[in-house]
């Protein structure tokens, strides 16, 4: 039973670690869908935790810092679609200005507000989220797999996990199956189509540029009032990166993206669980290995090695009336 | 009215443009500061005394450039060539292996003016190298360049961990770096260039490889313009189409231009490894690759234009270091937020100012032209 | 004539320095089939953009059914009844039929009841007027008639009454073409009010009621159809009698210097582009290829120059052969004596962001007499140029300047220069004229007839009928990938018509 065990331990933390690229994936999703690309979801997320982490340690509310979160989180984006949508900018600059903007500003920030190196206050219990608990978790959890299946796999973790999953159908749902989703997913193939019936190409795309200024702030939020109690300087590590990889390695769709997350988040864990351990057959696999293993995999899916990943056609291109 | 601004005189194109845009990104950062309870105009006092107040200062500013110098031109020549490079990050850590390589092997038996022209070898082998694989990805496969380079970046830090750790690290060593080279391994510094002026040079690490920054710029103006390779190049950046229509290969420029762009990036890892620490340690690119990024878009991809722009950022670097020095609420963390806030105004929002000053030399223009023609008649 | 659909009044439109459209007033009736004609730049489509809510009129009012309206935007347009066919169509190609007709009338927030009602009214749609296609169908998949068909569906659902249509044959097939001429006039059965933007007579006789030219920007006159002329318009467009013979000797054909043999090229799709064609240019001699625009005339001279690839065939240039299953190399072409202006000097023929000496060089960097080994002989780069710019009167006498600050004439002087001072054995030519100033043609077909006279080969692609007839020794008439017939220049228009149709070669074919 201990290799049992072992493999909940790891599928628990699978689903912590996904959470955050979830929700910056789907938020990668919106905007790209509509021909927005946005490598500034790391930057976003960044900004958003210090916004939720700053904003709870002062007002003792986790709630409040969702809200800061979110809002820190939507004006970056707003920015960002500024400079892409109205002034015709290079997205991918103008992503990267914004990755460095917030990586700089949250330090400086957060140490004249709070003077603790670039942390903002632990969070006592009232400011960050509390993990729920299903009725009857702790009576089954000896029930063997699906005790623990019941108890730590779908019990026992934090509003936002819930929501991050229960954002994929959702967001398939709007996609889909409503008029903004068909709208928002033509303007990212063919813009003028849009255009000449009658619907603003650039009301339209700001409005999926705010749909990833929401996703991005949960994303930020879960990770300094959920899986930290606080934020903690470059608390992103990168994951805004993962979060584009696993929206390019899911082929700009929902529901692969939830699966891309997983084993990307599967990944994570794995490399943190073997740190030093042999596996059998393999031997010791180095840690960094792992750890780039996202990324390499991204690499062979792009080059089209297994199946081929197409974007979204007018991707990263700015509309301009033809005359 | 292909292009859909007017044409305005090259001195604003070049010079008033790309001034307003970095004057409003330092305004934006003034008021951060202003933010933080600090005062803007002492900041930038102790910015520029610690930039250019001693020798020593200045010293430090260039080793900075040099740096930035190599990264710039890295970006720029990829921009030539219509091809976004992100990776210089990973291209110069992983160029950094060529020179820790060749100063491991020959520091203890050779003089530095024969290990640096191998480390220079080394550095733009293996720089090109991380680039080639993007480069050829998107020539034969068509993954997108500014994707994989991301995605190398990172692929790099984790073998560069990877070989600091468990590789290039001397045995019973703890920290992931590798041994301090002997004095062949050790670039001399450029103190009797600053004493011409006047200046003493102290410990700043400023060293020859910033005349070997000034060749490449060089080399890059003449590649790009007064070559066949470069006028490919510029073919390829400006029409796919036309190129395919002038017999030049798409795919071996993409190839060739992300070698040449991974090469220069790769030679910036000479500036920190035998120029300040001789060792190759962790993370020594610090982020240089990204700020090459900043310094070609404001040097708007003409080395002319980088060399002033590298320099600009050196000053920012040292005199950062000084500002949080003096003014300890503002870190060294200022430097990446004004970076980003140049990035923005130069890069992604080069035109904002763009419509309002082509209005007011359109009326000059008319102005102009009017008084042409009623001289005429 | 007092039921009036659409008037407009006193429209003027600049854009910076060129004036687009000059005091435009026109009237068109309701029910009737109104067509607009027009060289390439005479202000037609941004007419029509100004009617769809695309740009806003400087001056000048719009009449609905009477009524004085403002349109701002496209969903004012459509809000009184304007539909739009544009010529490159506004489709989402990853999208079904029927979610390109529904986007933007949509009529609720969520799809499923939107879905249901759409597809109910394609039906009614389609039995009305009898334009069926599968709403199911992925657009991508379908043919270009049927993808234009989608466009109109997508104006009927929004209940439109006036339905322009920007030159809505540049991409058909005649049978296509005949079949949207067939589904106009039962609109037009059904009280719809028809604008037909063209630049083809024939098509203004065969279906319009009325006719309006442009020029210039200028709307020159209006005619009934009946009362009118092929050459009473053709004067009107162009402002003066047309040019229909160039000063030209006798041809003195040489040796064969380019053989095609069963070329076959398929694009992207794997769609049949050029089928099985073969055909051979002596020295001496002009070989023009007459066709609508889309039957494969652009990629046969794409394949021949080696920037296409060939599914079968071969090339023979000056009796060797060319790869063009393969890698054919452009550059090396160029060596071998080939020269070729392309059609589209703006994306393919020049880098409009390069200075004028840049351009003068484009695919000839190789060459000894600008290079120095590895590096460009700028000098002896700017001198060249400056020759070239004084031979073929470039203006503004320039080097230095940014190809994209020149005039089309200028510009396509500058690729013309570039590919003829080269002494090539063999010129292909496509478009030669394509948006070129009067005075520039005329410069630029004597340069063609002087090429000939040289003894170089030429093959000349163009859509304007005029320009083969006056410039060829020989015409190849090439219809759905295929050379359907060849006549001399004598060849009357409707005997050359009748081929670009397929209506003849089909029946040459079958004999």
């Amino acid at each position: 039973m201990d290799f049992l065990h072992v493999l909940f331990v790891l599928l628990e933390s699978t689903i912590r670690v996904s959470v955050p690229l979830v929700f910056a994936a789907l938020a990668g999703l919106f905007t790209e869908r509509a021909g927005v690309f946005d490598i500034g979801l790391e930057g976003k997320m960044l900004g958003a935790a210090f916004a939720a982490g700053a904003a709870a340690a002062v007002t003792q509310s986790v709630w409040v810092g969702l809200v800061a979160a979110v809002l820190v989180s939507v004006a970056l984006s707003l920015v960002h679609g500024y400079a892409s949508i109205t002034q015709r900018g290079n997205q991918i600059v103008s992503g990267v200005a914004i990755n460095f903007i917030v990586a700089g500003s949250t330090v400086i920030l957060g140490e004249a507000w709070f003077r603790q190196g670039g942390r903002t206050p632990a969070l006592a219990e009232g400011a960050r989220f509390q993990t729920i608990n299903f009725p009857g978790a702790d009576a089954v959890r000896e029930i063997p797999v699906l005790g623990p299946v019941y108890a730590d796999l779908l019990s026992g973790h934090f509003l936002l996990t819930y929501l991050a999953f229960a954002m994929v159908p959702f967001s398939w749902w709007i996609l889909y199956r409503t008029r903004f989703g068909l709208r928002l997913r033509a303007v990212g193939e063919n813009p003028g189509a849009v255009d000449t019936a009658g619907i603003s190409v650039i009301w339209l795309r700001y409005r999926a540029v705010i749909c990833c200024g929401i996703l991005c702030g949960f994303a930020g939020a879960y990770l300094s009032l959920a899986m930290t109690a606080g934020f903690v300087k470059g608390m992103t590590a990168g994951k805004g990166y993962i979060a584009l990889a696993a929206l390019i390695f899911a082929k700009w769709r929902p529901l692969n993206i939830m699966f891309a997350c997983l084993l990307f988040g599967f990944l994570d864990a794995l490399a943190i669980r073997l740190q030093g351990t042999p596996l059998p057959l393999i031997g010791q696999v180095p840690v960094q290995l792992m750890q780039a293993l996202p990324y390499i995999l991204t690499v062979v899916l792009l080059a089209g090695f297994i199946g081929k990943a197409i974007p979204p056609k007018a991707g990263g291109v700015p509309y301009v009336k033809e005359r | 009215m292909s292009t859909p601004y007017a044409k305005l005189p090259g001195w604003v194109e070049y010079g008033l443009i790309p001034l307003i845009n970095l004057a409003v990104a330092f305004l934006v950062a003034g008021l951060v500061v202003l933010l933080v309870g600090e005062n803007p105009l002492e900041a930038a006092y102790h910015l520029i005394n610690g930039a250019f107040g001693r020798g020593e200062y200045i010293g430090f500013t260039l080793y900075y450039a040099t740096t930035f110098i190599f990264t710039g031109l890295a970006v720029a020549v990829a921009f030539h060539s219509g091809l976004f490079n992100i990776g210089g990050e990973g291209q110069a850590y992983v160029g950094g292996i060529g020179v820790a390589l060749a100063c491991l092997w020959l520091d203890q038996m050779m003089p530095w003016y024969v290990v640096f022209p191998l480390a220079i070898v080394g550095s733009v082998f293996f720089g090109a190298l991380w680039a080639f694989l993007p480069g050829w990805l998107q020539a034969r496969r068509g993954s997108h360049i500014v994707i994989t380079t991301i995605m190398f970046n990172f692929i790099a830090s984790s073998l560069m961990v990877y070989l600091l750790t468990r590789v290039l690290k001397p045995l019973g060593s703890m920290a992931p770096q590798t041994r301090t080279f002997a004095e062949g391994g050790q670039l001399p510094k450029l103190d009797w260039l600053l004493s011409i002026f006047g200046l003493n040079i102290g410990t700043a690490p400023f060293n020859i490889s910033f005349l070997l920054a000034l060749a490449a710029a060089f080399a890059v103006w003449v590649l790009i313009w007064r070559t066949r390779l470069g006028y490919e190049m510029r073919t390829m950046g400006h029409s796919p189409s036309a190129a395919r229509y002038a017999g030049i290969s798409e795919s071996r420029i993409t190839v060739v231009a992300m070698m040449m762009s991974g090469g220069l990036a790769g030679m910036m890892a000479l500036n920190p490894i035998m120029g300040e620490q001789f060792r190759m340690q962790l993370d020594f690119v610090q982020g240089a690759g990204f700020v090459g990024i900043a310094v070609a878009l404001m040097g708007r991809s003409h080395p002319g234009g980088i060399i002033p722009a590298a320099i600009l950022f050196g000053v920012l670097y040292q005199g950062g270091a000084e500002i949080a020095f003096e003014m300890p609420s503002i870190s060294r963390d200022m430097i990446v937020i004004i970076q980003g806030l140049v990035i923005l105004f130069a890069g992604a929002l080069e035109n904002m100012f763009r419509p309002a000053i082509t209005r007011v030399f359109a009326a000059r223009g008319q102005r102009a032209a009017a008084l042409v023609q009623t001289k005429g008649a | 004539m007092d039921n009036i659909a659409i008037e407009l009044r006193g429209i003027d439109k600049s854009f910076g320095l060129v004036h687009a459209n000059r005091n435009i007033n026109l009237k068109v009736g309701k029910g009737t089939i109104h067509g607009i004609i027009g060289e390439n730049g005479a202000g037609k489509s941004t007419l029509m953009s100004i009617l769809y809510g695309f740009y806003q009129a400087d001056r000048g009012e719009i009449l609905v059914d009477g009524k004085a309206v403002s349109i701002r935007d496209p969903n004012a347009a459509i809000s009184v009844g304007i539909g739009m066919v544009h010529q490159h169509f506004m489709l989402v190609e990853n999208f079904t039929v029927l979610e390109n007709v529904m986007l933007g009338a949509e009529d609720s927030q969520i799809l499923n009841k939107g879905i249901a009602k759409a597809r109910q009214e394609l039906k009614r749609l389609e039995k009305e007027y009898a334009l069926e296609v599968n709403p199911d169908a992925v657009i991508e998949e379908l043919p270009v008639g049927l993808q234009q068909r989608v466009e109109i569906l997508k104006a009927l659902y929004r209940r439109a009454d006036i339905l322009i249509l920007d030159e809505p044959t540049g991409v058909l097939t005649p049978p296509e073409a005949d079949h949207l001429f067939r589904i106009l006039d039962q609109l037009k059965a059904q009280g719809k009010t028809i604008i037909l933007i063209t630049h083809k007579l024939r098509e203004i006789m065969a279906v319009t009621d009325e006719v309006s030219v442009m020029r210039r920007g200028e709307m020159v006159a209006t005619r009934t159809t009946r009362e009118t002329s092929v050459e009473e318009l053709a004067e009107l467009m162009v402002g003066r009698r047309v040019l229909l013979r160039v000063e030209k000797g006798e041809s003195k054909p040489g040796d064969v210097k380019l053989a095609v043999k069963g070329l076959t090229v398929r694009d992207s799709r794997g769609v049949t582009m050029v089928d099985d064609v073969s055909l051979e240019v002596r020295a001496g001699e002009i070989v023009g290829i007459a066709g609508v625009a889309g039957n494969g005339q652009s990629e046969l001279l794409e394949a021949i120059a080696g920037i296409r690839k060939a599914a079968f065939g071969a090339v023979l240039l000056n009796g060797e052969p060319v790869d063009v299953r393969g890698h054919a190399d452009p550059a090396e072409l160029r060596e071998r004596g080939l020269a070729h202006v392309p059609e589209d000097r703006h994306h393919v023929g020049l880098v409009l962001k390069f200075e004028e000496c840049e351009n003068a060089i484009l695919g000839y960097h190789h060459d000894p007499r600008f290079a120095k080994g590895m590096f460009l002989d700028v000098d002896a780069i700017r001198k060249d140029a400056e020759e070239k710019i004084a031979k073929y009167d470039i203006r503004p006498p320039n080097a230095r300047l940014r190809t994209a600050n020149f005039s089309g004439g200028n510009q396509q002087k500058v690729v013309l220069a570039r590919e003829m001072e080269q002494d090539p054995d063999v010129l292909i030519i496509g478009q030669p004229t394509r948006g070129v100033d009067v005075g520039a043609i005329e410069f630029i077909h004597k340069r063609i007839i002087e090429m000939r006279d040289q003894g170089k080969a030429v093959l000349l692609v163009s859509v304007e009928l005029d320009e083969i007839r006056s410039l060829s020794d020989r015409i190849l008439v090439m219809f759905s990938g295929r050379v359907v017939g060849e006549r001399s220049p004598e060849a009357t228009e409707g005997e050359l018509g009748l081929l670009m149709a397929g209506v003849e070669g089909r029946k040459e074919a079958a004999e």
